[in-house]
């Protein structure tokens, strides 16, 4: 069954084309994804993002539950408002998702995860929360807002009174806290610097029309992915699921292997994973002719083996395209990419794409 | 509604065709088709004197979203393409029916054009 965030009306208002995404009507975008793909790298853009899940998790084992939840060690949390980006395993080591945590107080951690794994995902965490005595309580009367771009937070402040907009000057990177009636977390998923702020359903539309005031454009999913796939960020259910693990997505720098003695799901089978070795790599490809790479299309490695990029488009900062892929660990700085049977020449790069507006690939 | 000029001719696959009246005809795709596909990124075009079946897949556009195969009209040879669309696709969204088209080709029969939809057939089977 479809569902439709609070911000609906305002997506027809603004004219957004509306597709299914994950069972919600969503706008994919509100005329020109590239208008708005460089709306973001340029000025301010907004999502939203009320689709997302936010969980809040309760009680004085809250710590300890997530250090044995997640595969990033949120020990890392340290202030409270800080956020902490893991993967959520399963025990043989594949991503059940990938979400972002906020450590609020030694017993309140609030958690946010992707649409389209909420079910498994909330069945997953209530099973091991048992065990910790921690209360997970899902917010859906909560909607989300991200505002991403160079000149966002000063926009976004425009939307807030004073008092609200200087406590929101303090918050540093990938941290958040309730000011007012929003929790505001200078977090996002576009390689920008921005907030995503979170108000109640019944309050949202207006805040979009005060941000709408101040100069904020609003983008729909299609540039949120490119903005993303620019920034080198994963896509759960596309650069990595329950088939895959963290060691061959890219996301082995998310992943606390120290301290050791932390037994956290699906330790044991990286460990192996790792001790078997062979392990697939993660890369950027930047195709050096004409076309634009796109999931599942075949990787050709110098020598002759396969990979699959996992996901691609034209990048509109870069005017190129490019892509993510999981290929041999013996790949070279070039390989060739098989599109409608001819075989392309592609770079291999270091991801991000781009970072803050800038090209970070010669 | 989008725009579906008159004087055209349509194929369901949303390609638009208009008989330049010296044999050869010129193809894009409708605005309908440039909606659905959103900004337009890359074009791959036939071979110039490329002998084309008709409905055969014969070029791709492609958006931010998708790759989209275009299929010849009707049968015959292609004796133009748009260079200018190797730069800027984007025209396909700005101008799908003026400086926007894809490639011309000289029809194997003339009378083949009657079989092909009218503006109002097209709106229909668009409308769907």
């Amino acid at each position: 069954m479809s569902q439709r965030t609070a911000l609906y009306d305002k997506h027809l208002e603004a004219n957004g084309k509306i597709v299914d995404f994950a069972g919600w009507e969503m706008p994919i975008n509100y005329g020109s994804q590239i208008e708005e793909h460089h709306q973001v790298r340029n000025d301010a853009g907004m999502f939203d993002v009320s689709h997302m899940v936010v969980v809040d998790l309760e009680g004085p084992r809250v710590r300890e539950f997530l250090q044995h939840l997640l595969a990033n060690d949120v020990a890392k949390l340290k202030e409270p408002g800080k956020a902490l980006y893991s993967c959520m395993l399963n025990e043989a080591g594949g991503v059940i998702d990938d979400l972002i945590t906020y450590f609020i107080t030694d017993d309140f951690f609030r958690m946010v995860v992707n649409a389209a794994t909420r079910d498994k995902d909330l069945a997953w965490i209530k099973q091991h929360a048992a065990d910790f005595d921690v209360v997970v309580t899902e917010r859906p009367e909560l909607a989300m807002i991200a505002v991403q771009g160079p000149n966002a937070r000063e926009k976004a402040m425009q939307a807030l009174t004073e008092g609200q907009a200087r406590q929101a000057t303090e918050l540093t990177p990938f941290k958040g806290g309730f000011i007012g009636p929003y929790f505001i977390a200078r977090t996002g998923y576009t390689g920008e610097d921005g907030f995503e702020i979170m108000i109640s359903n019944d309050e949202v539309a207006a805040f979009w029309d005060q941000l709408l005031s101040a100069g904020v454009k609003p983008c729909g999913l299609g540039a949120r992915d490119t903005l993303r796939l620019e920034a080198g960020m994963n896509l759960y259910g596309t650069d990595m699921d329950e088939t895959t693990s963290p060691l061959e997505s890219g996301l082995g720098w998310t992943l606390a292997m120290v301290p050791e003695d932390r037994n956290f799901i699906g330790r044991q089978a990286l460990e192996e994973k790792k001790r078997a070795g062979n392990l697939k790599k993660f890369v950027g490809l930047v195709l050096e002719t004409r076309g634009v790479l796109r999931g599942h299309q075949k990787v050709v490695t110098d020598d002759g083996q396969e990979g699959e990029i996992t996901s691609g488009t034209f990048s509109p900062t870069l005017q190129k395209s490019i892509a993510m892929a999981r290929v041999p660990a013996t790949i070279g700085d070039h390989c060739h990419v098989e599109i409608r049977g001819k075989l392309l020449p592609a770079r291999v790069v270091k991801m991000p794409f781009v970072r803050h507006g800038k090209s970070l690939i010669d | 509604m989008s725009n579906i000029p008159s004087e055209l001719k349509y194929t369901k696959s949303h390609e638009w065709i208009s008989d330049n009246e010296n044999g050869t005809v010129t193809v894009g795709i409708t605005d309908h088709a440039q909606e659905l596909l959103g900004d337009l990124v890359f074009v791959e075009q036939p071979e110039v004197g490329k002998e084309l079946e008709a409905e055969e897949a014969c070029a791709v556009v492609e958006s931010v979203k998708a790759a989209s195969d275009i299929y010849a009209p009707l049968a015959g040879e292609v004796v133009e393409v748009n260079e200018k669309l190797e730069d800027e696709p984007e025209l396909i969204n700005s101008d799908p029916y003026g400086e926007g088209w894809l490639f011309k080709m000289k029809l194997a029969d003339p009378d083949s054009l009657e079989s092909l939809l009218s503006a109002d057939d097209y709106a229909a089977e668009a409308d769907q």
